[in-house]
């Protein structure tokens, strides 16, 4: 195989990645755009979505029936668990950003001992709901995959709807802004706070959901996918959906073309420095603007 | 003075379990110690300066494998590997300072998180010379210090005493220096600090190279007493243990490290015996303290009288 | 004419479009005590903060002791002799008093730091006070330990940001007696609304009034100036 097949298939490869990347980025962008909680756990809410989706694979009759039921059980299962995880815990620390990173470390280790103690510690497939392979000159391609971006693009479509349009995405917007005049015009601050940290996870169980038949469910699945979170969500900017988006694109991209090319380690030193470099000297992310 | 007595009672009380602890929790104490080490590090950053890390694993693991890679490579004896170790901590929380404490609070713990991140990742690109996860065996022959073998239980429980004592001595007169009070200070109120003429970048690097200190001769330490060096120990779990310890015992306590250490092993070893729940017991410790009893044992224990805890 | 101990040239300072400190020109004389007036959002306290180095000056440039301190942060010039008290009052609330007035006490490299501190305690009257928690003194207390500290550097210059707010009538007195007794060694520059404290212990006044300088002279020059009237005491013919 030539290099510019080669080529086609790494931004193939990065391009569904880059897909589920962005759900999962933008449920934690939206958590720390509007309660300035940096959530740890979010790995931890896309791997349950993961290994709840093998769960209900289970019990469901196919592989189809078992995909529609996950796509729309799944997040609202890790959505309620994280307004429980709202309530109990977030709420009582007044979502001070320290404590809260440290209350969702340990959130983290809760959720990973929870899975490995229902769901055991091996790696679970789950099939597909189709196997259609596109055959191009110089290999075949997933046909799934590619439905796996464009159901992500169209789930993301629908939040950002969401947010733009509906009166729930203008209280969150506004509650973003500034809380306490939120407050004072009358909205219920701590239900908006409980909304978005549920809808962040939905988010990120979506994702698993889609990725599952790719990637098999584990336990300690949920590092990776927080580690590149929250990358594309500091290069993209604290906050910014658009800019958490085309950091997502960027991220997905050079990841599989860098693993690809040379070793995913690699591509995940120079991803994680990046990070840590735009935090101290451009603070606003890549695309944010400046404060 | 009454502090000093009770350090030095601390001290003699486990020297005297020395030579009463069974086998297995006599080992259990000496790794307890390296590892009470190692948090006393965190507390200076932390508990002391109000530096919330993340990456306290990269200054572990820098100890560790300048000690071990010296001892592989270069057949460095054990004393100029704890030096080495030691320095290497240092050096790294120094470097990593100079660009993390251009930033504060939750995007501090974000870039230390990464560095270190980075750090552990590093490890495992080169893998053939770190042996990666896998790590390597120290060999033997780098394990004897003075004269005392390591491999044995005796020295190495009374080495790690040695250690664990100096350390003590040590982060007792810095908290009671004058140095040491500007650090609080900082924690307390950097703006009031600025203005008292105290800049603020070069306590905090100072107190966090200080702290490096710790944790890199903690880390040659554990690998120099253990036989082993690996790439796990750069893993974010490490970063997590110390800031256990830490806000178990007390932040900002002297004894508050060695206190978290020994509960907190103890109870992820009686867990992990029992059954498979050491992460629940982590994560429900991290949840009740930070909700409950932020301050910690020992920090408690300051607020309702022992004034004098230092 | 006295010599000058600190003089700001074409000082300014916007945020956004709202230009809190316009070109302002100003020169403090050694040992001499300045009250620096005006009305609400005049820009008092952002002008003294680009003299502390609390904030960054867009423009102009600022001299102490003949040395260009424009570029220098807040610590060096704290170091030079320069000290703020905070207007909203900033202590080490979760320390004792000792603690709070010896992190002062150091930076002067004493011999015996306890005796000093004492000392220091003292000149504001909270000798008693000395193993308190900061965060539990009255405020009247609180607002004498920030003023403790700030002399307990033992500075050249004393800024002084709404010192007396939220003092007792008796404490106010202590508190002009103690400023008093601190010139000439020390210069004093001082933010207050309090006019009475203001025309009882300054020798010169600078009134500000939306970032410039309106007026400055003696008490008695800037009683009788007409603008300093009609913008800061009302109306003349009120």
């Amino acid at each position: 195989m030539g290099f510019g097949p080669f080529l086609l298939l790494a931004t193939l490869e990065g391009t569904v990645m880059a897909a589920v990347l962005a759900l999962s980025a933008v449920g934690l962008s939206l958590t720390f755009g509007v309660m300035r909680v940096v959530n740890v756990a979010h790995g931890e809410f896309f791997m349950l979505g993961a290994v709840l989706s093998w769960a209900v694979s289970l019990y469901a009759p196919n592989p189809v029936l078992a995909f529609a039921l996950a796509l729309v059980l799944v997040p609202l299962a890790v959505g309620g668990l994280a307004a429980l995880a709202d309530a109990a815990v977030l709420k009582r620390l007044n979502y001070d950003p320290e404590a809260t990173i440290v209350a969702t470390i340990g959130l983290s280790y809760i959720l990973q001992q929870a899975a490995l103690t229902f769901f055991g510690p091996d790696a679970r497939p789950v099939e597909a709901p189709f196997s259609l392979r596109l055959q191009f000159p110089w290999f075949g391609y997933s046909g799934y995959k590619l439905f796996v971006v464009l159901a992500a693009a169209a789930i993301l479509l629908a939040v950002w709807t969401f947010l733009r349009r509906s009166r729930a995405g203008l209280v969150m917007r506004a509650t973003q802004v500034d809380r306490n005049t939120a407050r004072a015009f009358g909205i219920d601050v701590d239900r908006v706070y409980m909304g978005t940290f549920a809808l962040g996870a939905a988010l990120a169980a979506l994702g698993a959901v889609l990725i599952v038949p790719i990637q098999q469910a584990h336990y300690l699945m949920g590092h990776d996918p927080l580690l590149l979170s929250f990358i594309v969500v500091i290069i993209g900017g604290l906050g910014s959906i658009r800019g958490t988006l085309v950091a997502a694109l960027l991220i997905g991209l050079s990841d599989g073309i860098i693993s690809m090319f040379f070793s995913p380690t690699l591509a995940k030193i120079i991803a994680t420095l990046a990070v840590a470099l735009v935090l101290v000297f451009r603070p606003q992310g890549l695309f944010g603007e400046r404060a | 003075m009454k502090a000093l007595a009770l350090h030095i009672a601390v001290i003699a009380g486990l020297w005297l379990l020395h030579g009463l602890l069974p086998a297995y929790h006599h080992g259990n104490m000496a790794r307890i110690m390296v590892l009470a080490v190692f948090a006393m590090g965190y507390n200076i950053a932390f508990g002391y300066t109000g530096l919330l890390s993340l990456g306290h694993a990269l200054f572990l693991a820098a100890g560790m494998y300048a000690m071990g890679l010296g001892a592989q490579h270069f057949g460095t004896g054990a004393l100029p590997g704890l030096i080495l170790g030691t320095l290497a901590g240092g050096g790294i929380a120094g470097l990593v300072g100079l660009l993390a404490l251009r930033t504060a609070g939750v995007s501090f713990m974000i870039v230390t998180l990464m560095f270190a991140q980075a750090g552990y990742l590093t490890l495992l690109y080169f893998g053939a010379v770190t042996g990666g996860d896998e790590g390597f065996p120290l060999p033997a022959a780098a394990r004897i210090l003075a004269g005392l073998d390591l491999t044995q239980d005796g020295p190495r429980y009374l080495v790690a005493l040695a250690l664990f004592s100096v350390g003590l001595m040590a982060q007792l007169a810095l908290v009671q220096s004058r140095f040491g009070r500007v650090m609080v200070a900082m924690r307390e109120n950097e703006d009031r600090s600025r203005m008292l003429g105290y800049n603020p970048f070069r306590v905090k690097l100072t107190a966090l190279i200080l702290s490096g200190l710790y944790a890199g001769a903690a880390g040659a330490a554990y690998g120099l007493l253990f036989g082993y060096v690996g790439a796990s120990f750069a893993t974010i779990q490490f970063s997590i243990l110390p800031m256990l310890y830490v806000l178990l015992g007390g932040a900002g306590t002297t004894l508050g490290p060695l206190l978290g250490a020994v509960l907190m092993f103890y109870l992820i070893d009686t867990a992990s015996t029992h059954s498979s729940a050491h992460l629940l017991v982590i994560g429900v410790a991290l949840l009740v303290l930070v909700l409950f009893a932020p301050k910690g044992l020992l920090g408690t224990l300051r607020d309702r009288g022992i004034r004098w805890l230092p | 004419m006295a010599a000058m101990i600190l003089e700001a040239q074409g000082l300014a300072r916007a945020f956004g479009g709202l230009r809190a400190v316009d070109g302002v020109d100003f020169a403090l004389r050694a040992g001499e005590i300045h009250a620096l007036i005006g009305p609400n959002g005049a820009g008092k306290t952002t002008f003294v903060s680009l003299l502390s180095g609390r904030q960054r000056a867009d423009a102009g440039t600022i001299r102490f002791d003949g040395a260009d301190i424009t570029r220098l942060p807040a610590h060096d010039r704290v170091a030079r002799g320069i000290a703020y008290t905070f207007q909203i009052t900033s202590i080490y609330a979760g320390l004792d008093v000792f603690a709070n007035l010896a992190l002062a006490v150091q930076r002067q490299r004493g011999a015996d730091l306890a005796a000093d501190v004492r000392a220091a305690a003292a000149r504001v009257g909270l000798q008693d006070h000395l193993a308190t928690r900061a965060g539990e003194l009255s405020y009247g207390h609180q607002r004498l330990l920030e003023v403790g500290m700030g002399l307990a550097l033992q500075p050249r210059l004393l800024i002084l940001d709404e010192p007396t707010q939220g003092l007792a009538a008796a404490e106010i007195a202590g508190f002009i007696a103690l400023i008093r007794s601190l010139v000439p060694a020390t210069t004093v520059l001082l933010i207050e609304h309090n006019m009475e404290v203001v025309m009882d212990l300054a020798q010169r006044i600078t009134v500000l009034n939306f970032g410039k300088v309106l007026a400055t002279g003696s008490p008695e020059e800037i009683r009788a100036n007409p603008a300093v009237q009609a913008a800061y005491l009302g109306t003349p013919d009120a």
